[in-house]
Formats: structure tokens, C-alpha cells, sequence
């Protein structure tokens, strides 16, 4: 898919290192491959609009920027509840198929399944070539 | 890139923005603070710098758009060492 993975918590870039001898280098091996930000003093987080200051920490947020620098999706969640990286990784695909083709993607989409061609041919006729 | 000069202390820089228009004469000059969030969905991403620790490089400070022209996930988490 040719992605560059960011993370980024308020962590100092020490912690990070210390967490990935310590703690990540044993659950991925060789460790996590991507940068590992330092956001100390949440700036980034807060234009970012996912720093929590009474915490003092940035909560779950990510974002897919495409090729331009345009922001094409955001996800934020709080702290309690993981992420699912198989919806991300189908939405960059789907990102990626709509800028390679001009074509758009209909919920749920994955690689391989109908995608629609916007035109006024399809108005009102969506139901005719989209089967969920 | 060369390897970040060490110190305790190094904060995030951010926002980087592109210079504002020079103010018209006479004009009353606008307030410099910059709004809390500017990321929006169909917008150009704001450009940050950090320092970042990479694995088999060290430390290393890093901008958001050393990486324009490629697809970029931008992922934030509350802490090292938490749980979920």
C-alpha cells in the first residue's frame, strides 16, 4: 500500500526508546518499524483537536493524509477502547482506488466489489448495480 | 538527517504555517493566536516538528511534511507503556 505510519503520544522520544526495548520489541519483532513522536507539550495534538489538557495526553486519534496533504479521514476515539486496523487499512485502499480511478466506493467496500461511477446515468439507478 | 543535538527537553513545534499577508497600513492588527483545532477532513493536514525516536536510527526530529507526496497514517495515543 506504500503508507508511513506516525505515532505520536506526549512521551519523550527516551520513553519511546525504553518502550520498545522493554515492552513492543516483544510483542512485534525487531520492534515497531515507524517514527515514534514526541508530542511534549500536546501543540501538535491540539491543532490536531485530540489533546485532552486536564490529562495532559493526546487520546486515540488518527488521520489519513493522501499524497497532496489533504486530510481524507480522521478517527477519534478515547482512551478505554483499541482501535481496528483492518477498517483502516480498508479505507486507505478505498482512498487509494477513488484516486487512482476517479470512481467512489459505497459503504463497506473492500478490493474487488462494485465501485460506482457518479454521472447522471446513475441517479436513482444505484440500487440497480450496488447489491449489498 | 544528522542526529539531534541531545538535550532534557525538547517540545513539539506546531503549527507551521505559511506567513500571513503583511498587514495594510492603517489596519488595526489582528490577534496573532492561533485557533485550537485546524485539522479538517478535506483540508490540507498542518505541518508540525517533532523529535521522534526511530528504530536503527535514534533520535531524529521529524516534520509531518518531510513525508508530502506519500500516503501518511498519523497516529496518536494517550501513552507509552498503557494498556489497550
Amino acid at each position: 500500500m506504500d503508507v508511513v505510519v506516525l505515532a505520536m503520544s506526549t512521551d519523550s522520544r527516551f520513553v519511546h526508546k525504553i518502550w520498545q526495548e522493554q515492552e513492543l520489541s516483544k510483542m512485534v519483532e525487531g520492534g515497531v518499524p515507524f517514527p515514534m513522536l514526541s508530542d511534549a507539550g500536546g501543540k501538535v495534538g491540539t491543532i490536531y483537536g485530540v489533546y485532552d489538557d486536564a490529562a495532559g495526553v493526546d487520546i486515540r486519534g488518527r488521520f489519513i493524509i493522501d499524497p497532496d496533504f489533504v486530510i481524507r479521514a480522521m478517527e477519534v476515539l478515547t482512551p478505554e477502547v483499541g482501535r481496528n486496523p483492518a477498517e483502516l487499512v480498508r479505507q486507505i485502499k478505498a482512498f487509494q482506488h477513488v484516486r487512482a480511478t476517479g470512481e467512489v466506493t459505497p459503504s463497506g467496500w473492500e478490493p474487488g466489489q462494485v465501485t460506482l461511477k457518479p454521472g447522471p446515468a446513475l441517479v436513482g439507478r444505484v440500487w440497480e448495480v450496488w447489491k449489498p | 538527517m544528522p542526529e539531534l543535538k541531545e538535550g532534557c527537553v525538547k517540545p513539539a513545534r506546531g503549527p507551521i504555517l505559511p506567513a500571513p499577508p503583511p498587514p495594510v497600513s492603517g489596519a488595526i492588527p489582528s490577534s496573532q493566536e492561533v485557533p485550537m483545532m485546524l485539522a479538517k477532513v478535506g483540508k490540507e493536514a498542518i505541518d508540525f516538528e517533532a523529535t521522534a525516536f526511530i528504530e536503527g536510527v535514534g533520535f531524529q526530529p521529524v516534520k509531518l511534511s518531510d513525508y508530502k507526496g506519500k500516503w501518511i497514517v498519523l497516529c496518536f495515543y494517550p501513552g507509552d507503556f498503557t494498556f489497550v
